[in-house]
């Protein structure tokens, strides 16, 4: 039973400490195996304990030494592990060993019972049979006269009961003979009573027994087995043994044993069970006196205990396994040993009580395994088993340990080493930083006196070789910038400025800028701004502008035929999707050449809500659509990595750094805005950023509210058969003031001529139209000619190249619009065209500037009386009235307010008083006054009932350095205009205050 | 009537010769564009004007470059104002020289500063009797009756 519960406990602690091993073990043996198996997951596994093993470092990276704490710590956890598995598998080892010694103990304690049990059942049968014969013989000797027995009887009846005495060699009865009867008995019975013999004597021989010395009484042994015939006429009162044996089985009445003694004549040891024969029935409460008196003779049974005790033995089966010993314990201090070997101690001994019916007689049976208790296999391996295991869980916990302090240390010396990388990196940003800037000055003088150069008298040669020089120089500057850039944007330097700007003017500049190009290679440019941005942002122009010209710059790069496609939106628009040019088909494209899908260019950004800033800010996305060679797919994720270009060919072919559009990602982000890109190589590639930038107004403003009054109301029709290039048509002329109508073809055109009530004053045809069929379109011609409008519209083609002049069937062809359109190129082109309509205009853009200009008080600033002179006049010119000043100081005292200037030009260098300082004064007294308005210190009347006095200042500089425009808006000033002032400039600069 | 269109013949050519030569830019174009009915002799105004600081400017360089410490700060301040008149008439050549001078007076260059003087001196002599013939040339069409013809 118990060993069944050992074992399942030892299996239950072997499974728990199994488990606990395995889940620790797969970490150790995962890692060495994994090791072996590839360094992807290993990379991995390292990963995931670095995280775990930084993040025990974080928590404790403040305590220095603390690591060194926890190491100790878990080296003493470690030791007491091993010391507590110990003691688990030596207390194993001893439960085991206890359980085996008590069951062996058990056996040999339930052996040894029985055979105690047989010993003394078979003891108690022989007995009873001896007293029964003691019946016998009260009965037929004592009771008849004369005897029924004789010693032949006897004999032979005894002879025949042996069976039933298994344990008696042989019995003997010795009448009691009274002294005064002695001489009557011997003559009787023929013979002498004679004296014990001496025991141990070698020989037995009867003849030479003495008579029995004379005694008060005697018992002579009358009958006798065969077996011990020899002891017949021996008196027992002669034996000392016999002698007390006798009296004591007189006075008691029942049977008693000796102590063991040697066997008259066999010399064995035996043991002899006398019992007392009476004349008569005797009370069991009778007194020893009665007993004495009663005493007839005494009946004896001879037990001869070794081959008793052997021949029990034998009946039972294991008899090998164990020793016995029968002791006679009457006299504790010294038993008497009678039956069984002395034999080497084997260890355990079980000791049984023998009742042999004899009260003062105490025997027992004492058992003994005949071999020493078996090694404990079963204790010895299990404890070892865990011992074993318990090392082996020390182990992986030590190696585990190990591990962890191990890639700690590395972690360590990793983030140190990060660290030195990024203060490496930071240091490199900050050395190009200054030595971008370091270059950009000393460049600016080479560019400058090249410059010069070229208006010295040259050659052709050297022409060329100056025009050479500034190329390059100027590429090496917008590098440098760029590389400034990059290293700006790197050491967290750069910052954006927040002024207000036009978005669409400056669309309209980057396309001038790429017009050129776009021209040369016949590529469509447009760009196109929703209704809904507003005219004026707040946000960083310069910054904004780098980001469409690189985008641009990287389009056209890479784009030989189609077009490229710019489109601003507000963010909230394009998510809603309901719109012209979401909803068109791959097909319905600008040039009609397939794109790549713009939706997926923005599909990884935010969504709206999380860039949610200010209630006035806005969100605009801005896509750059090219129908160019597009990306490869797996230069695809590394193109915002600076210095990444797709191949290292493309740097050869198409020159760049490849830090564009690295630098565009960070100004981007820079907005609170991101970029993405969607590209299919040989389809195209659509850039889309969004920025945020704050409305000025707070409210959305209608571009058209801008409208040229030259222009208004005519009705301008377009004829295109693409409607999303009609609508970007569309935009550009709407701000114009113009009603705008599509029509898809000629035959459609002809037909709203025909039975159009309204006047037709513009008709724009795509060249593509056009070109479809001449003959059609000179008809087309034709009929426009000989309309029966009082005025035929006028006809443009709008075109992507630079063409010759056409000729089509004997008519010429009608003037041509070349793209990209823009607002202020096409308003010239329509004035040119249709200066019949207007004779006021010399040039175009003079409406414009009277416009704005007429009728405003201007101040001019300038050391110089000259240019004070023709600044005046070009002022002037343009209906303005003009004061004059020709220093800061008078400056700042003419424009401090009250006063009713609506702005002032500032020259920056003047004697005594430069410009930046001059506005800064000025400023600085406005700022003063606007406070004081705004307590109440001074009275709104006196002050023209303006709150905020805030005089448009801009400054007059030849130095067009982008530098010195940032310092002129540092010291406060609005913007600048070259000297001499150039119309289209000075218009953009001044139309921000006056509109 | 033919001896007018002669002369306007013969100021185009003499208006775009000083174009090409460098004496002009487009910036007297421009200033010629700003003479209109409401102000007639802007031009004229102008450059007589320019005249007249041109000769104190060069008086004052002079002077400055004689004294035994040059200033080149004030003579800088002069050559900047010199350069600053002479864009705004369109006076190139003598713009680009005003330039040089300037780029001495930084390096505090005393010879090169001497030589661009003499430069400017020369430079400015040369504009003005260009200036003056144009002028004569304008002066004997309008006598003539014919209108001053626009040269872009």
């Amino acid at each position: 039973m118990s060993f069944i519960h050992l074992i399942g406990f030892v299996l239950k602690v072997g499974h728990f400490i199994l488990m606990l091993c395995c889940s620790m073990s797969c970490l150790i043996t995962s890692v060495e195996m994994k090791l072996n198996q590839s360094g992807k997951l290993w990379v991995k596994f390292v990963e995931i304990f670095t995280k775990y093993s930084s993040m025990i470092n974080v928590h404790n990276y403040q305590h220095i030494g603390s690591r060194k704490l926890r190491k100790t710590w878990l080296k003493k956890l470690l030791i007491l592990w091993i010391a507590f598995g110990t003691i688990v598998c030596l207390w194993i080892f001893w439960y085991l060993r206890s359980q085996a010694l008590e069951k062996r103990k058990e056996t040999l304690g339930n052996m040894c019972d029985e055979r105690a049990r047989m010993l003394q059942d078979q003891f108690n049968v022989s007995m009873n049979h001896v007293q029964a014969m003691s019946i016998l013989i009260s009965t037929f000797h004592h009771g008849k006269n004369p005897s029924a027995i004789d010693q032949e009887t006897f004999a032979k009846y005894t002879e025949r009961t042996a069976f039933e005495r298994p344990l008696t060699s042989g019995v003997a009865y010795a009448v009691r003979v009274l002294h005064s009867e002695r001489e009557q008995f011997e003559k009787q019975q023929g013979w002498t009573i004679k004296k014990m013999p001496l025991i141990k004597k070698d020989k037995y021989n009867p003849e030479e027994l003495e008579p029995s010395p004379i005694q008060p009484e005697y018992a002579p042994v009358i009958f006798a087995q065969e077996t011990v015939a020899h002891v017949i006429s021996l008196d027992m009162f002669t034996g000392k043994e016999d002698r007390e044996n006798v009296l004591r089985a007189r006075a008691l009445g029942k049977g008693v044993l000796t102590a063991p003694l040697d066997l008259v004549k066999s010399n064995r040891l035996g043991v002899i069970l006398t019992f007392a024969v009476y004349n008569r029935d005797l009370p069991s409460n009778a007194t020893q006196g009665e007993r004495i008196k009663a005493t007839d003779g005494y009946l004896g049974g001879v037990y001869d205990i070794r081959s008793l005790v052997e021949k029990l033995l034998q009946q039972l089966a294991s008899k090998q396994t164990i020793y016995v010993n029968v002791y006679d314990t009457t006299n504790i201090s010294n038993p008497i040993s009678m039956y069984g070997t002395n034999v080497p101690d084997t260890g355990l001994e079980h000791v049984s009580p023998l009742n042999f019916g004899d009260p003062s007689r105490k025997h027992e049976m004492r058992c003994r395994f005949t071999q020493v208790p078996p090694w404990q296999i079963l204790a010895i391996s299990t404890s070892f088993g865990i011992f074993v295991i318990t090392m082996l869980v020390g182990h992986i916990f030590h190696a585990t340990v190990n591990r962890i302090a191990k890639v700690e240390d590395d972690y360590h010396e990793m983030s140190v080493l990060k660290k030195h990388a990024e203060d490496a990196d930071l240091a490199k940003s900050q050395f190009l930083a200054t030595v971008s800037h370091e270059i950009r000055t000393p460049m600016n003088g080479v560019l400058g006196m090249l410059d010069m150069l070229m208006d010295t008298v040259l050659d052709v040669t050297q022409q060329d070789y100056v025009r050479t020089a500034q190329a390059s120089g100027k590429a090496l500057v917008s590098l440098i910038n760029a590389v400034l850039d990059q290293a700006k944007i790197e050491s967290g330097k750069l910052e954006l400025e927040a002024v207000h700007f036009e978005l669409r003017a400056i669309l309209d500049d980057v396309l001038s800028l790429f017009s050129g190009k776009s021209q040369e290679k016949g590529i469509e440019l447009a760009a196109y701004v929703s209704d809904k941005v507003p005219e004026t942002l707040i946000g960083d122009p310069g910054r904004f502008r780098q980001i469409i010209t690189n985008l641009m710059g990287n389009s056209i790069k890479f784009t030989e035929k189609g077009h490229i496609f710019v489109t601003v939106h507000l963010q909230e628009e394009v998510m809603d999707t309901i719109d012209v040019e979401s909803e068109s088909s791959s097909k319905d494209t600008l040039s009609g050449l397939p794109v790549a899908d713009r939706n997926r260019s923005w599909e990884v950004f935010r969504p709206m809500g999380q860039n949610a800033g200010p209630s006035e800010s806005i969100t605009l996305i801005i896509s750059v659509e090219d129908t160019g060679v597009g990306i490869p797919l797996d230069a695809q994720n590394r193109i915002f990595t600076p210095f990444m270009q797709v191949g290292p060919s493309i740097s050869r072919i198409h020159g760049g750094t490849g830090i564009g559009l690295s630098i565009s990602k960070c100004l981007v982000n820079l907005m609170n805005g991101e970029i993405g890109f969607s590209s299919v190589p040989n389809i195209g590639s659509t850039f889309t950023f969004t920025a945020v930038f704050l409305n000025p107004n707070g409210q959305q403003v209608n571009g058209q509210s801008k409208s040229n009054s030259q222009f208004c109301n005519m009705l301008a029709v377009i004829v295109d058969q693409r409607p999303i290039r009609a609508e970007v048509s569309r935009y550009h002329i709407q701000p114009l003031g113009m009603h705008v109508k599509i029509v898809p073809s000629l035959t459609g055109m002809r037909s709203l001529l025909t039975k159009g009530s309204q006047t037709v004053h513009v008709v724009l045809v795509e060249e593509d139209i056009w070109d479809q069929d001449l003959s059609k379109s000179s008809a087309f011609v034709y009929k426009l000619r000989n309309l029966d409008h009082q005025v035929p519209p006028k006809l443009f083609l709008l075109t992507n190249s630079i063409g010759g002049p056409r000729q089509c069937n004997g008519f010429s062809s009608p003037p041509v619009i070349t793209k990209p359109l823009r607002v202020n190129m096409l308003a010239g082109s329509l004035q040119r065209a249709m200066g019949g309509y207007k004779d006021n205009a010399r040039n175009g853009e003079i409406p414009n500037l009277s416009k704005l200009l007429i009728g405003r008080k201007i101040l001019v600033v300038d050391d110089n009386n000259v240019n004070l002179r023709v600044a005046a006049g070009a002022l002037k010119k343009y209906g303005a009235e003009v004061t004059c000043a020709d220093s800061g100081k008078k400056a700042i005292s003419l424009l401090e307010p009250p006063h009713a200037f609506d702005a002032c030009f500032m020259d920056i260098q003047m004697p005594e008083m430069d410009g930046f300082q001059a506005t800064k004064m000025i400023r600085k007294t406005e700022h003063t006054i606007n406070n004081r308005i705004q307590n109440g210190d001074l009275l709104l009347q006196d002050y023209a009932y303006i709150s905020k006095w805030h005089v448009p200042i801009l400054a007059m500089t030849a130095d067009v350095i982008q530098a010195t425009h940032e310092q002129c808006l540092r010291s406060g000033m609005d913007g600048y205009v070259s000297k001499p002032f150039e119309a289209n400039q000075l218009y953009q600069e001044v139309s921000r205050f006056f509109l | 009537m033919s001896s007018v269109l002669q002369l306007q013949r013969q100021f185009i050519d003499y208006t775009t010769s000083l174009h090409n030569e460098g004496y002009l830019d487009n910036q007297f174009t421009e200033l010629q564009k700003l003479q209109d009915e409401s102000n007639p002799d802007f031009v004229t105004e102008v450059v007589s004007m320019y005249f007249e600081d041109s000769d104190k400017l060069l008086n004052n360089l002079t002077t400055a470059l004689q004294q035994r410490n040059v200033d080149y700060k004030q003579v800088d301040a002069h050559a900047h104002q010199f350069k600053g008149s002479s864009s705004s008439i369109g006076a190139k050549r003598v713009t680009n020289v005003c330039a040089h001078f300037k780029g001495f007076c930084e390096a505090k260059n005393l010879d090169g500063c001497l030589r661009c003087l003499q430069q400017v001196k020369q430079e400015y002599i040369f504009f003005r009797n260009k200036l003056e013939a144009l002028f004569r040339l304008e002066q004997q069409i309008l006598q003539a009756g014919g209108s001053v013809p626009m040269v872009e």
